[in-house]
């Protein structure tokens, strides 16, 4: 079908950037700017839900913003797997807003509205990486992208926010200007074009060592994924308040990394030039060498928020390794475990971020008889990592069984077992949170006066275990853009 | 005032106000303002209008005092120069708002004396631009170097000393040059460029041809900077009165530039120029070192308008280094780079004349939480540096785009290395900055008591013409499109 041309992608994208200016102007009115963060952010969602029906359709959008180089114009395209992307991300902002608003006031933060507008910049930017129609434009979001975040990162202006925002900056922009934009010249100068394109633009036109290069490249030029050896920026990032920790550190920053090595992969290399050229076995290893280092060093780390994020490292490399597969199940997997990993990853984050607001804890060590001052929270936490794990009925378990089929379908041994022992892992890292939270006595009389936190906190948090829960019986939606987004529907 | 002469005019108005501005600014400062930003409003009308037209008619050209080229002087107006005219037009305009604030703060009395000399810089600088003649190049060329040498000295401390320096240094590249053009009139008979590309590739004298190429090219290198000649640049830009600073610096080196694009294309052609592969070669490797020794020397600098001027060398690096790539791309990039590189020098040397307007300093250790005190400016200068660094959509980003492309498809990988690199240290010497600026002195008891908190924001006669630039930055990088296929394209000779 042809695209239709419409401004409403840019809509999207435009809505929280231009809001950031009311943001900012209603700094001397906590309940005003606020108000106008959760307007934006319903208006933004709301905009993204419209383009759906039309994308289920089978069609898609363009809006071209700019001609800047011969080819390569500044253009937004929304086809099925930037659909998932948008959202997913702009149904978790609102989510994260409310729960913003909840902490940020319990915590008494300073600069909230300078935290407000840089959020809706993120969020802009995070649109635009899921609307990108070529690789140039993605590359362009993902640096505002990295950019915005810096003084979420360094929220609390002291020395060890300065000593990440460093190594964020170091990880981030380091990778992207040293190895993601000379793999994304290379490309072009092979191509001549770097339009996202069905069975990639590489077929034919470049050698497997060219290509193992640009692989490799791209996999660790795009460092928001996570993959070791380029990960230690995401645990110093735990330095931020915990809903940038959540939304950005769980979802839209790490997403945006995994997200764009889809496209690379999918769209630019192409799954069968490079099973031609015998190049998955490369992506799934290094994958494969991350989801287990990640999940042991886990195990290892007391507080909270360290473990959520090298939780997060692990998860983020299952879905790069679905995508080496290269098979339909494995790759299905891998997109389909960016969205239910989302709505897990950012419960337990807000969970960790409750806990803190309502105890001032974040150490598990500490975090003894918790869970009975504040079930609903330890049992959100539950759910959520239950779907992270991967059991049924949770979300996670749909995105996690397509890659164990995709692994035997593919005949991987090796990876049926990383699969397997990671799960375990998994297991061993949340259930003595959850453990110790009921079933530890806390220690004499120190946990008094401490009960559930706000309810700005407590709603986002119960409602993300939920949409958890519901996607293991409702995930035809989504199945749907993923099988679109693989042409294979 | 017709067609054919507008752009005669917009050298000219500058040139009479500077000589309006010597005789009635000394009786009352108060025309000084008025007389500087009305003809340099003109003179971005002017350049605009001749933009579209050459645009849409082609090349205009101008016989001066209608004695016939290629003995009498002609004024050629190509798409390049039009481009140039607009660019430097424009820069002179937004900085004379800025500088005309400091000026009063620096130089009370001597304004009409400083913006004398700035302004015939200015006429100068556009005669560089539109002349078709070698030696009158020349002749504009010393123009422009002495008013600088003049509004350098006008700085406080050393800067006599290095204005000195920078004449010597300045003198001998326009022996050079000087040279080069004598030995090109004992060859061909004429001094008119266009005659002269016609001429030479038909005498078969590869020896003397290949001396005077390479005299006019060392010339032209000592002017702009090139490393290893910029040891003038550093001390001269950041001794000379900010007021000069903001203006010199972004247009001094690039006009050089485009002088030496000029020279290539117009005079030498091309095909002579490139003749030696191994000569093209080693410019390249010549300017991928100049890159990254400027880069590296600016991560040295305890000043931020030291450290800028490191990376001004390390920026003439990047468009010779495009030049001599000779490929279609490089020298995109490059001519592109001259427009991109104008404004984010531009941008960041506004900042640094604001934050220099409100706390006379801008050591790095007095930048410590500038951000409190002066938001809007250090918002602009956030966004220079990423222009610097290269993040789209900024304009930075585009121009760096093709001069890496331009290496990869001549092969010249130590040249894209060179740039990946001097993004990389750009950003890390940028971010240095902010960090100081947003995080201030993270000490307790290291309070310095002159560093208030307060916000003290620079008067809006600076703020407007940084955010404009700061803006300008974006809106460039976006329309780099039609910037291309508009005006540089036409540019790149056939067989590139």
């Amino acid at each position: 079908m042809t695209p239709i041309v419409s401004i409403w992608p840019l809509a999207a994208i435009l809505v929280s950037l231009l809001g950031a200016l009311p943001i900012l102007l209603s700094d001397r009115q906590p309940n005003l700017r606020e108000s106008w963060t959760i307007v934006i952010a319903l208006i933004k969602l709301t905009i993204v839900a419209s383009l759906l029906p039309w994308i289920l359709e089978g069609g898609s959008y363009v809006f071209t913003i700019a001609q800047v180089i011969p080819g390569v114009p500044i253009e937004l395209r929304v086809d099925a797997l930037g659909m998932i992307f948008a959202l997913v991300a702009s149904c978790l902002w609102l989510f994260t807003s409310i729960y913003s608003i909840g902490y940020m006031r319990a915590l008494n933060e300073h600069a909230q509205t300078r935290y407000f507008a840089s959020f809706a910049v993120a969020i802009s930017a995070t649109l635009g990486i899921a609307f990108a129609g070529n690789l140039l434009t993605l590359y362009l979001f993902y640096e505002v992208l990295s950019l915005s975040t810096y003084p979420l990162v360094t929220h609390k202006q002291n020395a060890e926010a300065r000593t990440s925002g460093r190594k964020y900056l170091t990880y981030i922009l380091g990778t992207s200007i040293g190895l993601a934009l000379p793999a994304m010249l290379i490309t072009y100068s092979v191509a001549g074009t770097l339009d996202f394109t069905a069975g990639g633009i590489l077929a034919g036109k470049a050698s497997p060592e060219l290509l193992a290069l640009l692989v490799v490249l791209f996999l660790f030029g795009f460092a928001k994924a996570g993959l070791m050896p380029f990960h230690g920026w995401l645990p110093a990032a735990m330095v931020a308040p915990t809903p940038v920790s959540s939304f950005l550190h769980g979802v839209a920053v790490v997403k945006a990394g995994v997200f764009a090595i889809f496209r690379v992969i999918f769209h630019i290399l192409g799954p069968e030039t490079l099973q031609t050229a015998n190049l998955g076995s490369l992506i799934t290893y290094i994958a494969a060498v991350t989801v287990l280092v990640a999940s042991l060093v886990a195990l290892t780390q007391d507080s909270m928020k360290r473990r959520l994020a090298y939780s997060t490292i692990g998860q983020l490399a299952y879905m790069v390794l679905g995508a080496g597969m290269l098979s339909a199940l494995g790759m299905l997997g891998g997109i389909m475990h960016l969205a239910m990993h989302a709505f897990g990853k950012i419960t337990l984050f807000f969970c960790a971020g409750a806990i803190y607001v309502a105890s001032k804890k974040k150490n598990i060590s500490q975090m003894d008889g918790l869970g009975r001052r504040m079930p609903i929270t330890y049992l959100a936490f539950f759910i959520g990592s239950l779907s992270i794990i991967g059991m049924p009925p949770l979300g996670g378990f749909i995105s996690k069984w397509n890659l164990l089929l995709g692994a035997v379908e593919g005949d991987q041994l090796v990876l049926i077992v990383v699969l397997l022992v990671s799960s375990l892992l998994n297991a061993a890292y949340f259930f003595p949170i959850v453990y110790r939270g009921f079933f530890v006595p806390a220690k004499d009389g120190e946990e008094e006066g401490i009960k559930e936190a706000p309810l700005f906190c407590l709603v986002p948090l119960s409602v993300t275990a939920f949409v958890s829960l519901a996607l293991f019986f409702f995930p035809d939606t989504l199945l749907q853009l993923a099988r679109m987004a693989l042409g294979i529907w | 005032m017709n067609a054919t002469n507008l752009h005669l005019f917009v050298l000219v108005v500058p040139l009479l106000s500077a000589l309006a501005i010597n005789l009635l600014g000394r009786r009352s400062r108060q025309w000084i303002a008025p007389m500087v930003l009305g003809s340099l409003a003109f003179s971005v009308f002017g350049s605009i209008i001749i933009m579209a037209r050459v645009i849409e008619h082609g090349t205009l050209s101008y016989t001066v005092g209608n004695w016939q080229p290629p003995y009498g002087i002609e004024l050629v107006v190509d798409p390049l120069s039009a481009l140039m005219m607009v660019l430097i037009s424009v820069v002179a305009l937004l900085a004379s708002f800025s500088s005309l604030k400091s000026v009063e703060q620096e130089l009370p009395g001597r304004e009409h004396l400083f913006f004398t000399l700035y302004m015939i810089l200015i006429a100068g600088l556009f005669g560089l631009v539109l002349t078709g003649d070698a030696f009158n190049l020349y002749v504009l060329l010393e123009i422009t170097s002495i008013t600088t040498y003049g509004l350098i000295a006008m700085g406080r401390g050393r800067a006599a000393l290095s204005s000195f320096n920078y004449i010597i240094m300045g003198s001998i590249g326009a022996c050079f040059y000087l040279l080069g053009i004598g030995y090109i009139y004992i060859l061909t008979g004429t001094l008119n460029m266009a005659d002269i590309a016609r001429i030479l590739p038909t005498l078969n004298a590869p020896v003397a041809t290949a001396t005077a190429i390479a005299f006019a090219l060392v010339g032209l290198w000592v002017k702009m900077a090139f490393f290893p000649l910029h040891s003038w640049l550093p001390n001269a830009y950041s001794q000379a009165p900010t007021g000069a600073g903001t203006m010199v610096a972004p247009l001094m080196t690039k006009v050089t530039v485009y002088l030496m694009v000029r020279v290539i294309l117009s005079m030498y052609t091309p095909a002579l120029v490139f003749t030696h592969e191994w000569i093209a070669q080693g410019v390249v490797w010549a300017s991928a070192l100049a890159i990254i020794c400027g880069s590296v020397l600016a991560l040295g600098q305890k000043d931020l308008r030291r450290m800028l001027t490191y990376i001004i060398v390390a920026e003439v690096g990047y468009m010779v280094g495009g030049i001599f790539l000779a490929n279609a791309n490089g020298l995109t990039g490059s001519i592109l780079h001259i427009v991109n590189d104008a404004l984010m020098t531009l941008c960041l040397f506004l900042v640094v004349a604001a934050i220099i307007y409100r706390q006379g300093s801008v050591s790095l250790v007095s930048l410590q939480g500038v951000f409190r005190r002066m938001p809007i400016t250090m918002a602009a200068f956030t966004l220079g540096a990423f222009a610097m660094i290269g993040v789209p959509p900024t304009c930075g980003f585009f121009s760096k785009w093709y001069l890496i492309l331009g290496g990869i498809d001549g092969g010249h990988w130590e040249f894209v290395i060179a740039l990946v690199a001097s993004s990389l240290i750009n950003a890390v010497l940028f971010f240095r900055i902010i960090e100081l600026a947003y995080f201030g002195s993270l000490q307790d008891g290291d309070h310095h008591e002159h560093l208030s908190t307060q916000r003290h924001e620079a008067p809006w006669w600076m703020l407007s013409p940084l955010v404009l630039t700061a803006v300008l930055l974006i809106v460039v990088g976006l329309s780099t499109g039609p910037l291309i296929n508009n005006v540089i394209r036409l540019m790149i000779p056939v067989g590139f």
